[in-house]
């Protein structure tokens, strides 16, 4: 996948949210649309959206979630960039929308270009806003470690979060072992197949815990519901954070109020 | 649909049985986690991987998608070098085939390299009650034999052993003190086999390929137990899956080079053994005869399905099995199939049976790394949701499960829906949650979850309402 189109003057960015970030974690929602507001661009969200459909679509429902799917084109369609915080959703627009959609004529071109214009909020401060963040600091010192979430993998993406942590002063990062063995989620995997997901994650935080950082970084919402859970299941004192919020931690960005 | 007579077991207990084993967790960990790191090790090496992968996928599927006319060549070739062809449509054809060639040729010692053709028609235990001196040359494979067992792994079929179980095998079975030194063990292996050897009438091995421009088969292996089946007796058979064909000795090239760098993480295996034909005039050693078993058992229904086609490309290196998780996690036992880990969860239901296997397609994370390592490119974690999907259009799935996904995809599909039930999810969650904001135990329909972990309390806002704030 090739995100072809340069930013203009002042990229208009629309958020995708997505449901369960929506759900558990709407301080990244307003995290990543502070930043990228104070990396110059003018940030929108979409009301009507709800969920790209990859529970759906994972789950074998293929026709319910070309719905979802024309459902999110249309809503996304008219925007220069869509950004998202979870890895795993964008990887599903643009490795299945294909799939889902492709031959549909009423639909291919508008979700060849939702596919284009989505990224996932790492990769468009990487890719598009050629973000440096060694100007900022964390007010104290913290040890951080990184979980490299599975999609990834299909977004091309390997270490430019970490990269992008590294430029952060104050942040020490210990690298962890088995760092982009998956945790276990896998959606509704993780309900169906306790029993594995739940080895998964055991050998997971067995890594983290190695690390002994402060903060495990992990950008993707269900990874984050999943690894915390256990790292709080084990009495483990690690928190878990998504990069937008360490990042607003180190630019002094209020979460709390617009 | 090809025939399987392995008992069918419950997928989840015996995924339970393999998770609650440290001791295997441990072996299967560590024996996965060297492979992966030999298997990225040999592959940085080499200039082009990629292109590599690529040019890889690109022979295979050519060949697969005209494997009517590079068999038709191949026969002709293997005829042509004094081989004798025949084709067996599924497991009892080919046993019998073997059998029937055992029987007119009068050959009762046999002996085997590994392969997984033949495990999958589980042609060992059929020779055996037939009455015949079958031995397994490969030292994995001997083990299993001599202790009952399957194999777990494509490569490393007894992955999931350690020293001191073979140890006590052997003992029992060579009636010998208990020694499990790996030299000591091996050489006992060694003393035996060696005598096996040099009595065998008949050879069986499989192919990693064969080259249909010259007839021949190639089994790469790195015992030398191989060269032994394929030299000493003097029958000589092959079995060999029909989708394991490459048009030429260039593309073969192409493919050695891939294998064993994924497969054990070497350049090339110790023995790279290429042949197809009885003794010529004025060799000294080699087969009298040769037999090319082609079988089909399955693979042509997948081969006659675009979506799936791909995954005949396969090369059985367990490269997927070896970066999985999953596979990690329960060991390949738990599989019930002789093709084990994620390419497993494709061929099983493809070849033997979505029914029998509905498991196994879902009982992943699609994490997506066996995709990634895959020689051949087979796009596992695609293939795996379709498999899924083709549950939904067959009804396999459950009833409850339908009207779930069927609610949920309808919830989703308005913007008033979609808040109002989110709204009411996150006051159920919280309402279950402690102080802290986290919540112990679920109700029935989401409990696998609270099984094995904590669940954090929604946000007592979305970030629909927040934003709502702003304007």
């Amino acid at each position: 996948m090739t995100n072809a189109t340069q930013p203009s003057h002042k990229p208009q960015v629309a958020l995708f949210i997505t449901c369960l970030s929506d759900q558990f974690f709407p301080r990244v929602g307003v995290a990543v649309t502070k930043i990228l507001e104070r990396f110059g661009c003018t940030v929108e969200f979409p009301a009507a959206q709800t969920c790209c459909g990859q529970p759906i679509f994972n789950n074998g429902f293929h026709a319910e979630a070309r719905q979802l799917a024309k459902r999110h084109v249309e809503i996304f369609e008219p925007y220069e960039f869509i950004v998202t915080p979870s890895g795993s959703c964008c990887a599903m627009i643009r490795e299945y929308y294909p799939q889902l959609l492709g031959g549909e004529a009423a639909w291919e071109a508008g979700m060849r270009r939702v596919c284009q214009r989505t990224y996932e909020f790492v990769e468009f401060l990487h890719k598009v806003l050629k973000a440096d963040l060694s100007a900022f600091a964390l007010p104290q010192r913290q040890t951080v470690t990184y979980h490299y979430t599975c999609h990834q993998r299909g977004l091309g993406l390997s270490d430019e979060a970490v990269r992008l942590l590294n430029q952060i002063g104050n942040v020490q990062f210990v690298a962890m072992e088995r760092a982009d063995q998956c945790c276990g989620f896998g959606g509704t995997f993780a309900v169906k197949y306790p029993v594995i997901s739940g080895a998964m994650v055991q050998d997971k935080t067995d890594c983290i815990a190695k690390t002994a950082a402060q903060t495990l970084v992990c950008n993707d919402a269900g990874c984050t519901m999943n690894i915390g859970g256990m790292l709080h299941r084990r009495g483990m004192p690690m928190r878990v954070k998504h990069i937008a919020e360490v990042m607003a931690e180190a630019m002094g960005i209020d979460l709390d109020a617009w | 649909m090809a025939s399987l007579s392995l008992p069918q077991v419950d997928f989840r207990a015996a995924a339970a049985e393999g998770a609650a084993d440290a001791r295997l967790r441990e072996a299967v960990r560590n024996n996965t986690l060297r492979k992966q790191e030999g298997r990225e090790a040999r592959w940085t090496e080499l200039p082009d991987a990629q292109a590599l992968r690529e040019l890889a996928a690109r022979i295979k599927q050519h060949t697969l998608e005209n494997l009517d006319y590079y068999l038709r060549q191949l026969v002709d070739a293997v005829r042509r070098n004094g081989g004798v062809v025949h084709f067996a449509a599924d497991a009892e054809q080919a046993r019998q085939i073997v059998l029937e060639i055992a029987q007119q040729t009068g050959c009762r010692r046999i002996i085997k390299s590994k392969s997984m053709a033949t495990e999958e028609i589980e042609l060992t235990p059929h020779l055996e009650r037939a009455g015949l001196d079958v031995v397994e040359t490969d030292l994995g494979e001997f083990i299993i034999q001599v202790s009952h067992d399957r194999p777990s792994h494509l490569v490393a079929p007894i992955i999931h052993k350690d020293r001191r179980s073979i140890a006590r095998v052997f003992s029992e079975y060579f009636h010998a003190p208990y020694n499990d030194d790996p030299p000591a063990l091996t050489q006992q292996a060694r003393l035996f086999l060696r005598d096996k050897f040099r009595r065998s009438e008949m050879g069986i091995t499989g192919g990693n390929f064969l080259v249909a421009q010259t007839g021949q088969v190639c089994v790469v292996e790195n015992e030398g137990n191989a060269r032994q089946s394929l030299t000493t007796p003097r029958v000589l058979v092959s079995l060999v899956g029909i989708e394991k064909l490459v048009p030429r000795m260039s593309d073969l090239a192409v493919m050695v080079k891939l294998l064993a760098r994924s497969s054990t993480g070497q350049i090339m295996t110790v023995y790279t053994n290429i042949f197809g034909s009885p003794r010529q005039n004025g060799e000294r050693d080699g087969p009298q005869e040769f037999h090319l078993i082609l079988l089909d058992n399955g693979r042509s229904q997948i081969l006659g399905d675009p979506e799936y086609r791909e995954v005949l490309r396969c090369i059985r290196c367990g490269a997927c099995l070896n970066v999985c998780p999953v596979f990690r996690s329960i060991g390949g036992h738990a599989y019930n199939s002789v093709y084990p880990g994620p390419i497993g969860a494709l061929l099983s239901p493809l070849m033997f049976g979505l029914e029998r296997y509905k498991d196994l397609p879902q009982a992943t994370s699609l994490c997506g790394a066996c995709g990634e390592a895959c020689p051949v490119k087979i796009d596992i974690p695609r293939l795996l949701i379709s498999l899924r999907r083709d549950m939904v259009n067959r009804r396999l799935s459950g009833k409850l499960e339908r009207l779930i996904y069927r609610l949920w995809a309808w919830g989703l599909q308005s913007r008033f829906l979609y808040r109002v039930i989110g709204a009411l999810q996150r006051w159920d969650l919280r309402r279950r949650a402690d102080a802290d904001g986290w919540i112990a135990r679920l109700p029935k329909l989401a409990a696998g979850w609270t099984a094995q972990r904590d669940m954090p309390a929604a946000a007592r806002r979305s970030f629909h309402n927040i934003w709502k704030d702003r304007h």
